[in-house]
Parts: C-alpha cells; structure tokens; sequence
C-alpha cells in the first residue's frame, strides 16, 4: 500500500509545483485541481472517505469551477505581471522562510507524532464527523455557518445597486399577463357602408 | 414556461400585476407549482405519441403529383420529327435566373432553329416561366424530380440531351398538356 | 511473496471485469438510448423515426458509431491541443466511475462504500470541468460561450439537486444507495416518492438541467452559439460527449429510480423483487427526458438561472424544513 501512498503524494507535490511554476494560468488552475485530487485519493487511503469526498465536491466541483471560470476570461499578461519580481523578493523569501521555520516547529512537537489515523470501524466515518460537529462542537459549527451567511448576504448585497438598470422584465410578471386585462372587446355598430364609385 | 410564480415581488412598473386579485393569485401560484400548464404540454405530445404517422416513404411511396410539377425541362418535337423550337428566345428573355443560352442560324430550308438551347439546372429556380412563354409548347418542365449529376458540369443540360428527355417522355408530357389545356 | 502478488494480480483482475460487465452494457444502453430518442421524438412529431439500417432501424445506433469511427477529428488552429483531447475524456470519465457505488440489487454492487451518495454527487460534479476545458481548449468563441453557460447551469442546479439529496437522507438515515433502497422496503406505499413528491419533482428536473437536456440546453442552443461547447469536435472526440450526455442520462435516471422509486424492490409485496424493476423504473423516467425534449422549448438564458437559483433552493429548503419538523409529530412514521 505505501507505493500507492507514495504515488498519489509524488502527484501531488508535482502538480502543485506546476501550479506556481505554469505560464498559462488556465493550466495552473487545472494542475491545482490535480492537486485536489491526488490529496483527496491520500484521505481515501487513510480511510477518511467523507473528507475526501467533501474535498472533491466541495474544492474540485464548486470553488475551483468558478476560479476557472474567472481565469479563463481573464487576458493576463505575464510579463507585466513579473514586473518587480527582483524587489519583493527579499520580502518574499523572508515569508517562506519563517513559515517554513514554523511549520517545522509545529511538526515536531508531540502532538503531531503521537496522532495516529486510528479509524474507527465500528462506525462509519461520515456518523462518526457527524458526531462529534453535532455534539462537542455544536456551538463553533453553528457559528462558521452564521459567518458565511452572513458573507452570503454581504455578497448578494453588494450587487444590488439600488434602481433597476436593465430593461428586463420578471418572467414571473410575464406569465401573469392574462387577456383580461390586456384586452376590451368593444362591440360597434358598423358605420354606414359606402358604395366604391365603379 | 415559467411555472412558479408569486415567488418575486410584483413589480410596480407593471399595473396589470395588481389588477389581480389576493384570490386570482393564489390560484396562479397553486397552478404554477402544481406544473398544471407543462402537464397540458406533455398531454398533447402525449398523444401525438399515439397518432398515426403521416410520413410517407419516400422511394416505396410517393405524395400525389400534380401535371403541373414543374421538374426537369425538356424540349418536345412535333409527331412527324421535327424539333418544336424557332429560336424565337422568348424563354431565354424571360428566365430571371438566365439559366438559358440560345444560339440560332438559318437552317438549309429557311426555317430558324437552334443550334445551342443549354439550360444550368444549377441556375434554373423551376419557375415555370420559359414554360409559359413558349409559343410553340417546345420548351416544357417534366414531372421528373429525381436527377442528379456526379460531376461538374452535369447539370447543364445540352439540347440534345434536352430532346432526349423529350423524347422519352413525350407520351406524359403529352398527357399532362392535355390535362391543363382548358386552364391555358 | 509471489503468491501475495498473485492474489493481487487475480484481484485486480476480478474488478476489471466486473467493471466490464457495467460499463459494456451501459455503452449498449447508450447506443440504443440514442435510437430510442430519435423514435420516441419522432412518434411524437408523426414522423416514424429511424427505420432504414436493419429491422425498424435497429441497426441505426451501431451504423452511427461507425460514421463517427471513421470521421476526421479536427484540432482547431491555436487550440491547446491536450486539453482539447483530455476534454472528451474528462467528461465520460466520471459519468462511467459515478457507477461504481451504483447498486443493482441487494448483493451487486462494485463499491459498496458508506458514502456512496456523496461518492456519486462529488463524481457528477467533476464531470463539468470536461465541459470548460473544452470550450477553452477549443479557441473558439462559441464553444467558449457555450462552455460559460454550461458550466454556470450544471453548477447552479447542482446546489438544488444536493438538496433533494438532503431530504432523501433525513428519511432514509443513511449514505449508502443499498441501505436507502432498503429503507423503502414494503411495497409502493413506501416509496420516498410520497413524502418527498416536491423533492422528487425538483430532483428530475434539475437532472434534466444537470444533463444539458432540452428545454435546458442553452448549452448547446444551436440558434445562438451554433452548437455550445463541442462545436469543434468531430469523429470520435464528439461521439465521446454524446456517449458522456447520455451515459449521464441514464445515471440520474438510475439515481432517481434508487432514491425516490424503491430501486429494484416490487411496487407490490406479492411479485418478488427483481433487478428487472430496476431497469423498468429507469426506462420510465429515461422516457420523459425524451418526452420533456419532445414538448417544450428551449428556456431563456435568465429564466434557468431565476428557477434554479429563487425558486428551486427556496422550495428545497422549505420542503426539508417541513420534513424534518414532521419528524417531531407522532406522523414521523410517514417519513421513516
């Protein structure tokens, strides 16, 4: 089983190289779906199936379909975009390097050696996150999910620009057109018919 | 087909939304989400799904042709040989689509005829007009609508391929003259 | 050791076939999906349809793959060549991997996988990014348009049809397709159909939508954007997306058939269940998809978009809401 591990996670860390390295940013964004897979077939081999699954559904089928979405109209210019790439550089590297530090630090602490992927068959690992979200951490759940309402909201909002500026009409007022009230049939006498001169 | 309605606020550009009554709503929202108008849709493709078949096979079976077909053209002759064409280019005159080239001479016995009568058949728009115009019942458009040429060039149809045609199907030209001859 | 490999080796092997023995005659029922349609659409039109290659056309589905076999596939000048190619393929491959977890009846399944349900939504879901890369692949601007518009449908009635989904998993408890067929065992007073009739209805014609079946092919709306997203495939790279659509047609179909009409359980408890009821459920509803594209016009761009997004999730959500506080009264009964 470790080949397969060892297969998927070298997938996985070259489609993510190619994300940042690709000229075209389509491609990027598809690489990084590949990405998204190969981490998703790595939960499967743990056996966290629900989160794998989550994973594709949720970052593979909705949020990477509307960056492609995004990226596909966009006319990006490459060189304009590596202007200054020598000036931030400093900057920039100090970043990786200090996330690198940190990220090395966390990984050596205890907590992480003494976590082990002990899947528990008794239940199945969809019951078992359901669990625990809605039981012990009821109260963050219910809280994530106000915050992205209320960023749901926020975003609708920011669309509506107050008066109506296109000129199409409700389809649901469409329909409700009915004869009546479009329509008077009025019944006229006929005018006196005049005789055409031959 | 938007069958769900109510669901929107009615807009208030729009007078006739509020000429309906709270009762005519409520009926055309319950009628809306009960797919009462897509229901009656599928009824009448529904039974069209059982009706009979009207379509007609085409090379087994064939539609009822009028003698006024206006197919192929053909020139016809008189009975005793000799070719109804005089070269008067009415025909080539009236064809809106010049489709038809005529080139005439004087023949040995004084009488005019053609020495080139081509029609394209690529150009030609079967309108029946050369027809028309004939005086002498020459130039005439068969019932015959199942022709085609492999190459280029096929479809322009030479006199004597035009008089073939003629001849071989003087006898249904014939008939079919005679047919229409009280309307001409 | 060589004896582990061995095992693995025949393992393999057993899977492969049985991935055969679903696929091969999924491809037959494609193939002859597409006659149907074309007799069906045609019945409806006084037209007799197909009826010319073998007894009433029965040949046709076959003498088509072939035309296509032997057409020239043409790559469009400036195109990306290797998405232009990957595209055909990303979009049947996950309409064929959605079957695995697909269970025929109480015992025949290939996946029998807990999250079957989520497996199948994670898999319809990916099968659009077939339809972008085409489009974009493609260097055309009808295709691209047609990918827009396709990819914005398939994800806008996605959301209504996971929600369906949703009200199908409160009454049946469970995300494995077998144990939510089981859960309507009892004849077909038990069908998830009555509780869910609303969900039910929804659910059918968001797949309709999800399928890019009329009337919800702007996709392809040939009077506009000629014919969508394929517009520059040819041969066998177009033959795949018609494999694609109607393998498609047939999964949600499937689905539909599993979830809401009792799956291979008989609709009366004294004829025995069968995989044949399976199959006569699925035909049934495959029958409307051609029905539906007989009878109704193509949609206007905005009314898909205003049907999904304001009038399916809102009566969604208002149907799961009133089935889960159903579930509180002593009527639970009703919704298992």
């Amino acid at each position: 089983m470790d080949i397969i591990f060892y297969l998927f996670a070298s997938i996985l860390i070259l489609s993510s190289l190619k994300v940042i390295t690709s000229r075209n940013p389509v491609y990027s964004a598809l690489f990084l779906v590949l990405s998204f897979f190969s981490a998703g077939a790595i939960w499967l081999l743990l056996e966290a199936e629900f989160l794998a699954i989550a994973l594709v559904l949720v970052y593979v089928g909705a949020v990477m379909v509307l960056f492609l979405f995004v990226v596909m109209m966009l006319d990006i210019d490459l060189k304009k975009l590596k202007e200054g790439f020598w000036d931030y550089m400093p900057v920039a590297g100090l970043v990786a390097l200090i996330m690198f530090v940190e990220m090395i630090m966390v990984l050596n602490q205890d907590f992480f050696k003494t976590m082990q992927a002990t899947p528990n068959h008794s239940v199945s690992n969809t019951e078992a996150l359901g669990q625990v979200l809605y039981t012990d951490y009821v109260l963050p759940f219910e809280v994530a999910a106000i915050i992205l309402l209320v960023a749901i909201i926020a975003a609708i909002l920011l669309t509506l620009r107050g008066t109506k500026t296109h000129k199409g009409i409700d389809p649901a007022d469409q329909i409700k057109v009915r004869r009546d009230d479009r329509v008077r049939m009025v019944k006229m006498k006929s005018e006196t018919s005049i005789k055409r001169s031959r | 087909m938007d069958f769900i309605c109510g669901f929107d606020d009615a807009n208030p550009l729009q007078g006739y939304v509020s000429l309906m009554s709270f009762k005519q709503k409520l009926i055309s929202f319950f009628k809306g989400l009960s797919l009462y108008e897509l229901i009656i849709g599928l009824g009448l493709t529904g039974r069209y799904f059982f009706a009979r078949k009207i379509t007609i096979q085409y090379p087994e079976e064939q539609t009822p042709q009028s003698p006024r077909f206006r197919g192929l053209h053909a020139l016809r002759r008189y009975p005793n040989g000799e070719e109804r064409c005089i070269a008067c280019k009415l025909c080539e005159a009236v064809c809106p689509a010049m489709a038809i080239t005529i080139e005439s001479e004087l023949r040995e016995d004084n009488t005019r005829r053609t020495t080139r009568y081509d029609i394209d058949l690529t150009k030609c728009i079967f309108c029946g007009f050369c027809e028309e115009s004939c005086p002498v019942d020459s130039i005439v458009e068969t019932r015959i609508l199942d022709y085609h040429g492999e190459e280029r060039g096929d479809l322009l149809y030479t006199k004597e391929m035009l008089l073939e045609v003629g001849d071989k199907y003087e006898k249904m030209i014939a008939a079919d003259r005679a047919k229409e001859s009280k309307y001409r | 050791m060589t004896e582990g490999w061995f095992n693995i080796f025949t393992e393999a092997l057993w899977i492969l076939l049985k991935i055969a023995a679903i696929v091969l005659p999924l491809f037959l029922s494609v193939a002859y999906l597409t006659y149907f349609e074309r007799k069906v659409i045609g019945f409806m039109q006084s037209r007799i349809g197909p009826n010319r290659v073998g007894y009433f056309g029965l040949l046709q589905p076959i003498a088509d793959a072939f035309k296509l076999m032997f057409k020239e596939i043409i790559t469009p000048t400036e195109s990306s060549r290797l998405l232009f190619f990957i595209a055909p393929i990303l979009t049947i491959a996950p309409a064929f991997a959605a079957w695995a977890v697909i269970p025929f009846n109480a015992e025949l399944v290939l996946a029998d996988i807990n999250a079957g349900l989520l497996y199948v939504l994670a898999m319809t879901s990916v099968a659009v990014y077939g339809v972008i890369i085409a489009g974009w692949a493609s260097n055309s601007k009808y295709a691209f348009l047609g990918s827009l518009r396709s990819a914005a449908q398939i994800v806008s009635y996605e959301i209504a049809m996971g929600f369906t989904l949703v009200g199908v998993l409160m009454c049946a408890n469970s995300l494995n397709l077998g144990n939510i067929v089981a859960g309507q065992q009892g004849g077909m007073g038990q069908w998830y159909v009555w509780p869910l009739f609303p969900l039910f209805i929804i659910y059918f014609i968001s797949a309709v939508a999800e399928t890019n079946r009329a009337p919800f092919d702007v996709a392809e709306g040939e009077s506009e954007i000629v014919a969508g997203f394929h517009v520059e495939y040819s041969g066998m790279a177009f033959a795949v997306f018609f494999l694609a659509e109607y393998a498609n047609m047939i999964l949600v179909s499937m689905l539909a058939a599993l979830m809401f009409l009792g799956g291979w359980l008989s609709p009366v408890t004294f004829l025995p269940d069968s995989i044949l009821w399976l199959f006569a459920k699925v035909a049934f509803l495959l029958f409307f998809f051609l029905w539906f594209r007989a009878t109704f016009p193509r949609y206007r761009y905005d009314q898909i978009m205003r049907l999904g997004w304001k009038v399916f999730i809102p009566l969604t959500l208002v149907w799961i809401l009133f089935v889960g506080l159903m579930m509180q009264t002593p009527y639970k009964d009703m919704f298992h």
